[in-house]
């Protein structure tokens, strides 16, 4: 194996540790158009964190926690369905983004690279980021996985309980943030959502526990990565919608009857 | 929290104002519940029945006044729905400890207590609105709560169980000696067992005990004049409709959806 392959997918088998319990969080809570709306915010990000001189990731986390915190203050606003909000952000946004974009004359600026992904440019420094986050959001998400959980069951009980609702909150929040800043490099910021979304489905009909399917999610990622960079290689299709068509066939083919049957 | 609790009170709202779209739908309520005492709230739907109970768990924020509860003390609360989403795997046991601190050394007990025979190794999602009570119930009482928040423990239930059910919850009350602060929308149900009555519409309309309530004025305004009859009676029909009568038009609030989707 090469080198270059090797690094992708060791950055692809990164992203999945910590994408895979997320997204089945995402999952749980019904969030998966509110992943994409933050996803497709990323280009934004990425823009403006050349313009100020960042690092693009730290701009994609920043613009993700904004995006968030403005959907949470207006979760209450009765006048549109929080469905319309989602599609005019997730499309307005990237549509801002590519605006943005276009306004960079300085920066050479890879658009096709983060809008679908460029897993075989991953660098050794790449990887230094996505496994120093993946650390954190994991001991992040333990200590916070029961009240997270008891909070997707029911928010009024988990408050009750003694959880501390904004807190648990704002973590999960600044984690998906992160995790869509390092899956940007890996399937681009179109297809993020699938890496978070698809992985959990799946793994749900294997799952008799939370912690099952979130561990099952994790191992089904990683087989999605290392499909799609087998493809990429042997027959030189694109890597990161390779993984997510990988992902994609995993869903579908455990979804054949006597496949799978599903638990509880 | 304020010292003068230790008279009793469990938990005491004072002038408490919630409003949503500048309209009060919890509209400067008083109220408290002592150590083994019944209260309900009973009101039409768009009351703010639902609303008051979150802001006396400190669920919402109140735009006005106070709540007050006795230090330390535990809350056992059974929400009024609990839709958890057909893909997280999680089973009645997993689901009952998740509210525990530690082991479950009274989880037999409890769930005899609450009528539950059912596995526990079954999902959650898949249990019938009764079952599902009973587990709410247990839970809540499974961290032997000082206070139990009941909201429209009766949602889901046929008729039968509904009387049943408020069996129950005088038997928990007598037993355990806990306050009970409960939502009804049928007052006549749960006549037998409750001390104080509070009849809300935004505002309290009155209160007192059920018999006083069922013949109050404001009350039978609310809930129409054949209630009159049926009042002395333990199990009658559902009140969760408004009559318009005597060209007295009941004004139709829209808050329920938003009270429910909170969850």
């Amino acid at each position: 194996m090469d080198d270059f392959l090797l690094l992708a997918f060791a950055a692809g088998v990164g992203v999945t540790i910590i994408a895979g319990p997320l997204g089945c969080f995402m999952v749980w809570r019904r969030m998966s158009y509110f992943g994409a709306t933050l996803s497709h915010s990323a280009l934004l990000g990425v823009a403006l964190g050349l313009i100020l001189d960042l690092n693009p990731l730290l701009g994609v986390i920043a613009i993700c926690v904004a995006i968030s915190t403005a959907l949470y203050a207006m979760e209450g606003d009765q006048r549109f369905a929080s469905d319309t909000i989602l599609g005019i952000l997730a499309h307005g946004m990237l549509a801002l983004g590519l605006v943005v974009v276009a306004f960079l004359d300085n920066v050479r600026i890879d658009l096709m690279g983060y809008l679908f992904g460029d897993i075989l440019s991953v660098s050794p420094f790449d990887l230094i980021w996505v496994y120093g986050g993946a650390v954190v959001c994991l001991i992040l998400l333990a200590l916070i996985w029961r009240g997270l959980l008891s909070m997707t069951v029911h928010e009024g009980l988990a408050l009750v309980d003694g959880v501390p609702l904004g807190r648990v909150r704002l973590i999960f929040m600044l984690m998906i943030a992160f995790v869509i800043a390092v899956s940007m490099k890996i399937v681009g910021i179109l297809l993020i959502i699938s890496l978070l979304i698809i992985p959990p489905a799946t793994a749900r009909r294997f799952s008799r526990t939370p912690e099952q399917m979130a561990f099952y999610a994790i191992i089904l990622g990683a087989i999605s990565v290392l499909g799609g960079l087998a493809a990429s290689a042997y027959i030189d299709t694109p890597a990161g919608p390779s993984i997510v068509v990988v992902s994609m066939l995993l869903f579908f083919f455990t979804a054949m009857p006597g496949v799978a049957r599903r638990q509880n | 929290m304020i010292e003068d609790l230790d008279d009793g009170a469990l938990i005491r709202a004072t002038d408490l104002t919630v409003s949503r779209g500048g309209k009060p739908v919890v509209d400067n309520i008083s109220l408290s519940v002592n150590s083994g005492e019944i209260v309900t709230l009973v009101g039409p739907n768009g009351a703010g029945k639902s609303t008051l109970i979150n802001a006396l768990l400190k669920l919402i924020k109140c735009d006005s006044g106070r709540v007050e509860r006795k230090p330390g003390l535990v809350i056992g609360y059974v929400p009024q729905q609990l839709e958890i989403d057909p893909t997280l795997p999680l089973d009645v046991r997993r689901f009952l400890f998740l509210g525990a601190r530690n082991s479950l050394p009274n989880l037999e007990t409890t769930l005899r207590e609450v009528g539950f025979s059912t596995s526990l190794d079954i999902p959650v999602q898949g249990l019938s609105g009764g079952e599902l009570r009973r587990v709410l119930l247990a839970r809540a009482l499974l961290r032997e709560p000082e206070l139990l928040v009941l909201d429209e423990p009766t949602a889901g239930i046929d008729f039968a169980g509904q009387g049943e059910l408020y069996e129950l919850i005088r038997a928990i009350r007598d037993r355990r000696k806990c306050g009970i602060l409960l939502v009804s929308h049928n007052l006549h149900l749960v006549m037998a067992a409750t001390d104080h009555v509070i009849c809300l519409n935004n505002h309290i309309c009155c209160e007192g005990k059920p018999d006083t309530v069922s013949r109050n004025p404001a009350y039978l305004e609310m809930f129409g004049s054949d209630t009159v009859d049926s009042a002395l009676a333990f199990y009658t029909h559902h009140h969760d409709h408004r009559h318009d009568l005597a060209g007295t038009p009941i004004k139709e609030t829209g808050n329920q959806r938003q009270e429910a989707g909170n969850g």
